[in-house]
């Protein structure tokens, strides 16, 4: 599969650009943003004096060129640095151990990936068997149903949804918890119940896109003269979609899948902050807060980074997919 | 100082019932165990147990509230009780104090407390290059000498009859000498409850130390569990489920969430947190007292009050010392709102009508715009055309604050008079943001070098109460009101009948203090 590696390189090549990109407009923009870390951290207590020291400490006061240059030095020999928060406390001890970005970032970005996979797990089997299902009984009340329910839970602001779950399943009837704060130690089944809440939000939001493109792709192709052959044959509706439409619709339906599941590596953060989900996405608004520009770095090239392999993931399973495309003329 | 309900009224007579047939203290009566689990704004990612980055409610709680202890501490009802320190003297100059030391005490890494301890971690705050919000406290003892293992003396450069108080401060703990860095890093301090697990930003876990100095007095849980929760809907959704025992900071406007369930109770304790309209005395038109006076009877204090605050709170008298100062002048006249008195002083300065502008942003305090834009009607009457400025939030405390001649601000108060004047009243002091000085009133700044000396109460309260005057009638900052802390406690705590009011959370000592019902 030479062809299929080709694109695999080129693709990588161009995400690694990509990133470069990326890590140039969120320097830009962070060094746009008023106020820098000096002057948040000290708050009201800012006096010229305190600002101008620990800016010295932290290399603020270097042009921004300079310093975004040195960052991406470090970058490239693979060092994410050390959160502002994490420097200026130092200088102030003097000596001791430090906690590195990636140090910081790990734990939350397991935890991440943790309510990305509890949600993944539910989202796409329920988006796929509504998009089969709605396909099979097209416009009939359950599709109409699934469509209006859908399209509804995608159009309303997460925090909303977020609070209707609450209100119906933590504070009218309290079978789970509103409180997601799970932490190292803690039992697998505990932690999933924790996680159900955030999980059943996200799986709102994502899946009438996935449902949407299963039931289209599938429509789409039950024109096509092959299924009709199929039908003729007798087999039932069913086994029609599920045996001869459903692979020939896999390509457009994986595309929607992974632009999904980076959706919700990248997206969550409203979502962690409502239900106090110790994620990456909370870390991300603490830093972007005080400008702790390591950290926000640190955070974009990760969400940056998911959206690209996630993509490029989704590429090489559709021409997987695909005979067409596997095997070009 | 405490609000009470209808059903805390009920519980709270039946338990004063007891108290008088049994004759034992409330204290008594809290019974030991349980897990206390509070849901606190006010965390970050970048806490950690060195007291001298503490600047928060989380913070406070978990580090001088539960892991540390400092010298003295400030009870509920405001007075002031040793904590690793037993008693205390000083010379009637007020420049020498000697300080009695608890025997006995170990910290949780098994090291006995001592004299050196102290010594050691009041040294943290004035390293060079310290960042220490507690700096100028310590930076004022020329002179730390151990004479004992359990004695030590502190010699200030000049005499200052609070340092016992100021040694309260959430910022002084004390830390093991020689172990310091290994301290910070842990968390190992003489405090009621060890660490057990802290991730910044998210949790901290807890434990109850088998016997500690303040054994049946304090300390009644087994564990706590505080939980970082910054976002108030979020804060206020895990009370009303009942996955938090205590919340802080409630957002006044869902007050009714929390009176329409039977599990909750609102606490609420006027403290010396206030909002405040500072001018550049030294500023046209501000440097005109008649235009100071005028912009005070300008403002209608209790509309703020009840738009701004929705109640929770009371009314200023444009000086910064709050009920749970010792020497409040509570009964003194209050400023009221009368554009006429305002209209004469303007008359007064030689003006028929005022230009100025207000700068405002959400920055200042919450609702600081709207406060701005009820000033702005309240004072139009008397000719004072005020024009508020919406000022950006980010940056707001270093390009607007102490810059803009007029401009909305907040502080959180100070447990003594003597500090709260001297940081932002004294001349020449960095956050005088009044830029009151001796231009103003000599005879202010005289009173406060006077106050500081004094070691005799009655002389004490004179001195302080005069000030306050001083600072109603002519002072450069309206303080239209006092804000409550305002926080949210299940019916399965049991609190005391008197709860602190000098910090949120009981003085940030839940966990001490508080015990399961």
């Amino acid at each position: 599969m030479p062809g299929v590696l080709k694109i695999i390189l080129q693709r990588l090549a161009l995400g690694v650009l990509t990133l470069f990109i990326v890590s140039i407009v969120i320097f830009t923009a962070v060094n746009m943003l008023p106020g820098d870390f000096a002057e948040l951290i000290l708050g009201q207590g800012a006096t010229p004096e305190a600002v101008a020291s620990i800016r010295r400490d932290l290399g603020l006061d270097q042009p921004a060129l300079t310093r975004y240059f040195e960052w991406l030095g470090d970058m490239l020999t693979g060092n994410l640095g050390t959160s502002f928060a994490q420097l200026n406390f130092q200088t102030n001890m003097g000596g001791g151990e430090m906690k590195t970005v990636v140090s910081q970032i790990a734990p939350r970005f397991a935890n991440t990936m943790f309510l990305a996979g509890v949600t993944a797990a539910i989202a796409v089997p329920f988006a796929l068997m509504l998009g089969i299902l709605s396909a099979l009984y097209r416009n009939s009340v359950f599709d109409r149903f699934t469509n209006i329910f859908t399209l509804s839970s995608i159009s309303s602001p997460e925090f909303f949804l977020a609070y209707i779950l609450i209100l119906f399943l933590a504070v009218l009837n309290p079978i789970l918890p509103s409180l997601s704060n799970i932490y190292e130690g803690m039992g697998f089944g505990e932690r999933l119940q924790k996680t159900l809440l955030p999980a059943l939000t996200l799986t709102l939001v994502v899946t009438a896109h996935m449902m949407r493109m299963t039931r289209a792709a599938i429509i789409n192709l039950l024109a096509s003269p092959y299924i009709e052959m199929a039908r003729l044959k007798g087999m039932s509706p069913m086994r029609v979609i599920v045996k001869h439409a459903l692979p020939n619709a896999l390509a457009p339906i994986i595309n929607v899948i992974a632009l999904n599941l980076a959706y919700l590596i990248t997206g969550v953060v409203v979502v962690e902050v409502v239900f106090v989900y110790p994620g990456i996405g909370q870390l991300f608004v603490d830093a972007v807060k005080i400008r702790d520009i390591p950290v926000v770095q640190a955070c974009c090239l990760i969400f940056a980074g998911a959206y690209i392999l996630l993509n490029l993931t989704a590429d090489i399973l559709s021409v997987l997919s695909n005979p067409r495309l596997r095997h070009p003329k | 100082m405490t609000r009470l309900t209808r059903r805390g009224l009920l519980r709270s007579g039946a338990a004063a019932g007891m108290l008088a047939a049994s004759g034992l203290p409330l204290q008594a009566q809290m019974k030991r165990g349980g897990r206390l689990r509070a849901g606190l704004a006010g965390a970050n990612t970048s806490d950690n147990w060195d007291s001298r980055t503490h600047s928060d409610n989380f913070m406070q709680n978990a580090g001088n509230g539960c892991v540390f202890d400092s010298l003295t501490e400030v009870a509920a009802d405001g007075t002031l009780i040793g904590e690793l320190a037993e008693s205390w003297e000083a010379t009637p100059d007020a420049k020498t104090w000697t300080f009695n030391l608890r025997q006995g005490v170990t910290f949780h890494n098994g090291k006995p407390f001592g004299a050196d301890d102290v010594i050691e971690s009041l040294m943290l705050h004035t390293a060079e290059d310290s960042k220490s919000a507690a700096k100028p406290i310590v930076s004022a003892i020329t002179e730390m000498k151990k004479i004992t293992d359990h004695q030590v003396q502190f010699v200030l450069a000049d005499g200052n009859a609070d340092l016992p108080y100021l040694l309260s401060d959430y910022h002084l703990n004390i830390y093991p000498a020689g172990q310091i860095e290994e301290a910070i890093a842990k968390g190992i301090g003489t405090g009621l409850y060890q660490v057990v697990s802290f991730d910044p930003g998210v949790r901290f876990v807890g434990k109850r130390v088998d016997s500690h100095y303040k054994d049946g007095r304090a300390g009644f849980f087994d564990e706590i569990e505080f939980i970082a929760i910054n976002d108030s809907t979020a804060r206020m959704n895990a009370l009303l489920t009942g996955q938090v025992d205590a919340i802080n900071r409630i957002d006044v406007k869902t007050e009714a969430l929390i009176k329409a369930n039977p599990m909750v109770n609102l606490q609420e304790v006027t403290g010396n947190r206030h909002f405040t309209f500072p001018m550049l005395t030294n500023v046209a038109p501000f440097n005109d007292v008649n235009v100071r006076r005028a912009l005070k009877y300008g403002i209608n204090r209790q509309e703020l009050l009840d738009k701004i605050l929705l109640g929770h709170g009371r009314v200023g008298n444009d000086t910064p010392i709050g009920p749970a100062n010792q020497y409040y002048a509570g009964d003194m006249e209050q400023l009221s709102y009368d554009p006429d008195k305002a209209a004469f002083y303007l008359k007064e300065a030689g003006m028929d009508s005022l230009n100025i502008d207000l700068s405002a942003s959400s920055a200042a305090f919450a609702g600081a715009v709207d406060a701005a834009q009820l000033y702005q009607s309240s004072a139009k009457p008397a000719g004072i055309n005020i024009n508020v400025v919406q000022e950006s939030a980010d940056g707001y405390w270093s390009n607007v604050w102490l810059k803009k001649p007029f401009c909305a601000s907040f502080w959180s108060g100070r447990a003594t008079e003597d500090w709260m004047f001297s940081s932002a009243y004294e001349d020449g002091a960095p956050w005088n943001d009044s830029q009151w000085g001796t231009e103003d009133s000599a005879r202010f700044q005289e009173l406060l070098v006077m106050g500081r000396k004094e070691l005799d109460s009655a002389k004490r309260r004179e001195i302080y109460t005069e000030m306050q005057m001083i600072l109603r009638d002519d002072g450069g900052v309206i303080i239209p009101m006092f804000a409550n802390w305002v926080q949210g406690v299940s019916n399965k705590i049991a609190t005391p009948n008197t709860i602190g009011n000098l910090w949120g959370m009981d003085n940030a000592r839940m966990a001490e203090r508080w015990a399961m019902a």
